[in-house]
């Protein structure tokens, strides 16, 4: 295989703590490597250029089955946006919700190595491995959803921790899973009648179990099993006014739990889309509705076991898609628009609803504000991680726009002075306005990179140039010592000069010149045999489901043609 | 003795049952008895095995007659045919399996084609509505552990469906309804008197093509508001007296066929459906879900969805995907002389589709690649036979419900027979070579 050497470009590496330094990076067969590995090198000049390693997104929802409804019932996404086939190049299309091929080529182009789909649905893992399959480039893995799921009810109730974590590795096994997502604990199955559970103590109905068993018990149970990612959690009454205080409760159920794992993670809880959850007030009017961004940080910062993602709003018409049902349909009754929903059995729900966050709305522009006062207050930008959920806050696209936020006053302030309707009311309402910290391009490397793959467990393969690494590099035309306009940054690391993905140049002067070499990722955990776990499954689909146990497995062939497996030893 | 295969995916209807057992004799070659399956799906096994199985492919000589050609004549013959086209139609799609449809949407983009599924003459219109409203749905085993409300409105699944009342809708208790059929309501909207009409707790007979008329009064009915003495047929008293039943429910769905998609005001009686069950989510849980037909015409509308972005009409001739169904349909293509080829997989529009456009392809290059002998393999000029999915090989398809199954392999196809798949991988692989040169 190829060898590269990228020279004269300023790197930024928080494992390392390189910080702008020009220091010569080296990839050879595939991985990163020390320049004296080298023979005959291919040259890349990066002059006036930023190098990191290739970016991980620990959360955005890119494929299966409710981003492909969210595609096929919104032909008006892709109006204009085509771009033709180029080359090895396919056909591209959609913006909010964009195709398999677009979101494989757009996160290369953003410099992007690995994405983590946030909610499989264990019925439909199939459709989420063969989205991800069609997913030029980058490595993906994605977390099938427990929060509301028979069996953890029920294991949970009474705390089998046991039961739970073995019927976790089983599932994830048959779905080819990564890691345990959490959405709205219990109040998708209270959908199932309509219904909702608002706070962490609302018992899910018939099941009788509260929110915060559910929660706690995953947690206990991820550790249990020493998975590489932990509990991942979207928390209760999203979005409502005066959710902050659940969103506390939700947080506080890490306390006192010690992560236990052998891939280098120190967390036990990740809550997801932070800024959706640190709401105030008590309706959406500007009289009342208010940031908690502030208080919910400061519980953040001052626990260390717990990692955020933002949830960025940027703005834009976009898709919302979640398992949070009863979610989606309180949006559609706020916003008359289309609604498509889905209850799966035993399992979890989802719904997908158009929204349009419009900078004329003082509610919009107070949601831009708190996901950006989260990242500006956050402490330990290794442990805090920048998403927009996409397409949920806005499309992923935008990722460098919210960049250039965090990293520029003046940006900000340009917002709330021009582009915000109601920019002195959201100053007023929020916190945007007394903050002046700008994010560094090391913080920068920290939240995009290093950070959220030592949470997913994967520090030992991406976030560093470290050698031994995968070779994945991203090469942005930014000059740290000449640039001066915000608009710099956003233009760049829309863009990257160069990317490498897996040892192999799949961006090159800006242009996708390759398909890669794409890989999912799952987790193959270990367990003790456990005859009533066992009975309890084939109980379950005797009797309940629409499906035959013996068709629920996905198996590799043409659903994971390229695994990556990383295997768990939980049977001591 | 014989092997029993056990857990088997049947390849016929949009239900898409998964616990068929199959015998098959010792060497693995013949089928010898189907269990579980509906006669329509038993019957789909037993004809692969019809001894006048047409196992080579044929080529349409001048004369009208068939000459047997080698399968390289046939992947030379349709890649060359493909690369040549300004503009091919490549029609069809629903009996077959995910991986094929991948493939051939590669293809697609290759060589310029319109892609079309059978859902042009059949849920097209629901697919529409859906981009209008939205749909609220879940899967059919919510259905079975649920709900206590059935609506099968202009769809009569004890034919076409057999074994969707059984399985999932009306007969078998689940987690919350162990009363079975005694436990659920069902309603009928059918302006004949099916054999599913006849066991409706209330059949509501409306003229025919007043469907969507029915729609709107049971909107008005949930609100209480006044109604004319009939509406499409059907007495206000028992419109009331279904609006009730329909809000009292705990959980209740919406099942429609082609009874409604393709009767007069076609997705706008779907828009209306779907508006009904938004309304009666603000008094309980309610769902809607298209009955489909083919077992996975759902699939091929995933597949492009994945892929381009839209289920059906997907036009990839200008470089990029453009949908517009009226301008990029089937049939509407064909009637206007706007292709100039054909290539059909795994779907019969010679007996689906009118006579006019199928007379359009009949003057046309076409290619028909179908296990079955059809009124389209006479039509085309080259039939290409290829392996059964669902029963010479596997494969992904997706329940009416969007559930993806992994169908499975029974027997071996005849000696030398490829599958879909490989069929088109191999004209990729030459149209690259012909595009290349
Ligand atoms: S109902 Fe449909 S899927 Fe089930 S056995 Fe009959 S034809 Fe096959
Ligand atoms: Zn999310």
């Amino acid at each position: 295989m190829a060898e590269y050497l990228i020279k004269n470009g300023f790197v930024y590496d928080p494992v390392l703590g390189i910080k702008g330094d020009k220091v010569d990076v080296a990839v050879k067969d595939g991985k990163m490597v020390e320049t004296s590995a080298l023979s005959k090198p291919a040259e890349i000049d990066a002059s006036g250029m930023t190098i990191m390693a290739g970016a991980v997104d620990i959360h955005a929802h890119v494929a299966g089955p409710k981003v492909c409804a969210g595609r096929n019932f919104r032909p008006e996404d892709k109006l204009f946006r085509a771009t033709p086939m180029a080359g090895i190049k396919r056909m591209e299309g959609g913006f909010s919700v964009p195709t398999t091929l677009r979101t494989g080529y757009d996160y290369a182009r953003m410099g992007f190595g690995f994405v983590m789909e946030a909610a499989m649905p264990p019925l439909y893992a199939r459709h989420v491995h063969e989205e991800i399959r069609d997913t030029p480039i980058i490595d993906e893995a994605a977390l099938p959803v427990f929060g509301n799921n028979w069996f953890v009810l029920e294991y949970l109730k009474n705390h089998e921790i046991e039961n739970t974590a073995a019927y976790i590795a089983w599932l994830m096994r048959m779905t080819r899973g990564f890691g345990v997502k959490n959405v709205n604990p219990g109040g998708t199955e209270a959908w199932g009648w309509g219904l909702n559970c608002p706070t962490v103590n609302d018992p899910v109905p018939y099941f009788d179990i509260t929110p915060a068993q559910i929660i706690r018990g995953l947690i206990e149970a991820n550790e249990y099993l020493g998975l590489p990612h932990c509990m991942h959690v979207h928390s209760n009454s999203l979005g409502e006014p005066g959710n902050f205080t659940v969103t506390l409760d939700t947080l506080k159920q890490a306390e006192g739990i010690k992560a236990r794992n052998e891939f280098g993670r120190e967390q036990v809880l990740h809550h997801t889309h932070l800024q959706f959850h640190s709401y105030g007030g008590e309706s959406y009017a500007s009289k009342s509705f208010e940031s908690k961004s502030k208080e919910v940080i400061d519980y953040v910062n001052s626990q260390d076991n717990i990692t955020i993602d933002l949830g960025v709003v940027t703005l834009d018409e976009t898709t919302t898609m979640t398992a949070d049902g009863p979610f989606e349909h309180h949006l559609t009754e706020l916003n008359h628009l289309k609604w498509v929903n889905t209850d799966v059995e035993l399992e979890t729900a989802a719904g997908v609803v158009p929204y349009i966050y419009s900078p004329k709305t003082f509610i919009a522009g107070a949601q831009w504000a708190i996901g950006l006062e989260l990242g500006l207050y956050a402490k330990d930008p290794m442990r805090t991680f920048i998403t927009t959920d996409h397409p949920n806050a806005g499309p992923f696209i935008r990722y460098p726009r919210v960049y250039k936020w965090l990293m520029s006053k003046a940006a900000r302030e340009d917002m709330l002075d021009n582009v915000l309707k109601y920019g002195n009311t959201v100053r007023d309402r929020c916190y945007i306005g007394e903050i002046d910290r700008e994010i560094t391009l090391f913080e920068l490397a920290q939240m995009t990179r290093a950070g959220p793959a030592k949470a997913l467990g994967l520090e030992a393969m991406f976030g560093s140039l470290k050698p031994g690494m995968e070779g994945d590099v991203a090469v942005y035309p930014y000059n740290p010592e000449t640039s001066e306009d915000p608009e710099d940054i956003e233009r760049a690391f829309s863009n990257a000069q160069y990317l490498i993905k897996g040892g192999e140049v799949v961006v090159k002067e800006g242009q996708v010149v390759s398909n890669g070499n794409k890989r999912t990722f799952w987790v193959d955990c270990k367990v003790n045999e456990n005859p009533q776990v066992e009975r309890d499954i084939a109980e379950k689909f005797k009797r309940y489901y629409s499906v035959n146990q013996a068709n629920y497995e996905v198996y590799a062939h043409h659903y994971v043609p390229n695994p990556y497996v990383i295997e768990v030893d939980a049977t001591q | 003795m014989a092997k029993m295969v056990t857990d088997v995916i049947c390849p016929f209807c949009g239900t898409l049952c998964d616990d068929l057992e199959v015998s098959v004799s010792d060497d693995g070659t013949k089928i010898l008895d189907v269990y579980n399956a509906c006669a329509i799906g038993a019957e789909k096994f037993l004809h692969s095995q019809a001894k006048d199985r047409v196992t080579r492919p044929r080529m349409k000589q001048e004369d009208g007659s068939w000459k047997e050609v080698t399968y390289d004549e046939a992947i030379e013959y349709t890649a060359k045919m493909l690369a040549d086209a300004r503009k091919p139609l490549m029609y069809g799609w629903s009996s077959t399996n995910c991986e094929a449809q991948a493939v051939g949407t590669e293809l697609g983009e290759m060589v310029g084609a319109v892609m079309d599924n059978t859902a042009t003459v059949c849920h097209g219109s629901t697919l529409i509505a859906v981009q209008d409203v939205g749909v609220p749905s879940c899967t059919l085993g919510e259905i079975l552990n649920r709900a206590d409300r059935i609506v099968f409105w202009g769809c009569n699944p004890a034919h076409a469906h057999p074994r969707h009342m059984s399985r999932y809708s009306i007969f078998p208790r689940g987690f919350f309804t162990g009363k079975g059929a005694k436990g659920r309501k069902m309603v009928v909207v059918d302006p004949r008197v099916t054999d599913t009409a006849k066991t409706a707790d209330i059949h509501m007979q409306v003229e025919q093509g007043r469907d969507f008329e029915l729609l709107t009064a049971l909107r008005v009915a949930f609100k209480g508001e006044w109604l004319p003495d009939f509406v499409g047929g059907i007495p206000k008293k028992t419109i009331y007296e279904v609006a009730d039943v329909m809000k009292s429910g705990r959980f209740g769905i919406i099942f429609f066929g082609m009874g409604v998609t393709q009767s007069l005001s076609k997705n706008h009686n779907i828009d209306q459906a779907i508006c009904v069950t938004r309304d009666l989510n603000e008094y309980t849980k309610f769902n809607i879900m298209p009955m489909r037909g083919h077992y996975n015409v759902t699939g091929s509308g995933e597949v492009w969805g994945w892929l381009h972005g839209f289920p059906y009409a997907l036009d990839l001739s200008r470089g990029f995907a453009r949908y517009n169904p009226g301008d990029t349909t089937s049939n509407d293509l064909l009637m206007r002389d706007e292709v100039d080829s054909v290539f059909v997989i795994g779907s019969d529009p010679g007996a689906h589709f009118p006579n006019s456009s199928v007379k359009k392809i009949w003057d046309l290059p076409c290619v028909c690649m179908d296990p079955h002998l059809t009124p389209t393999t006479a039509v085309c000029k080259l039939h290409v036979p290829v392996a059964f999915v669902g029963v010479e090989t596997g494969g992904c398809a997706y329940r009416m419900d969007n559930v993806p199954i992994e169908c499975r392999k029974v027997v071996d196809p005849p000696e030398g027979m490829p599958t879909d798949l490989e069929f088109l991988e191999r004209v990729v692989a030459r149209v690259k070579e012909l595009k290349g040169a």
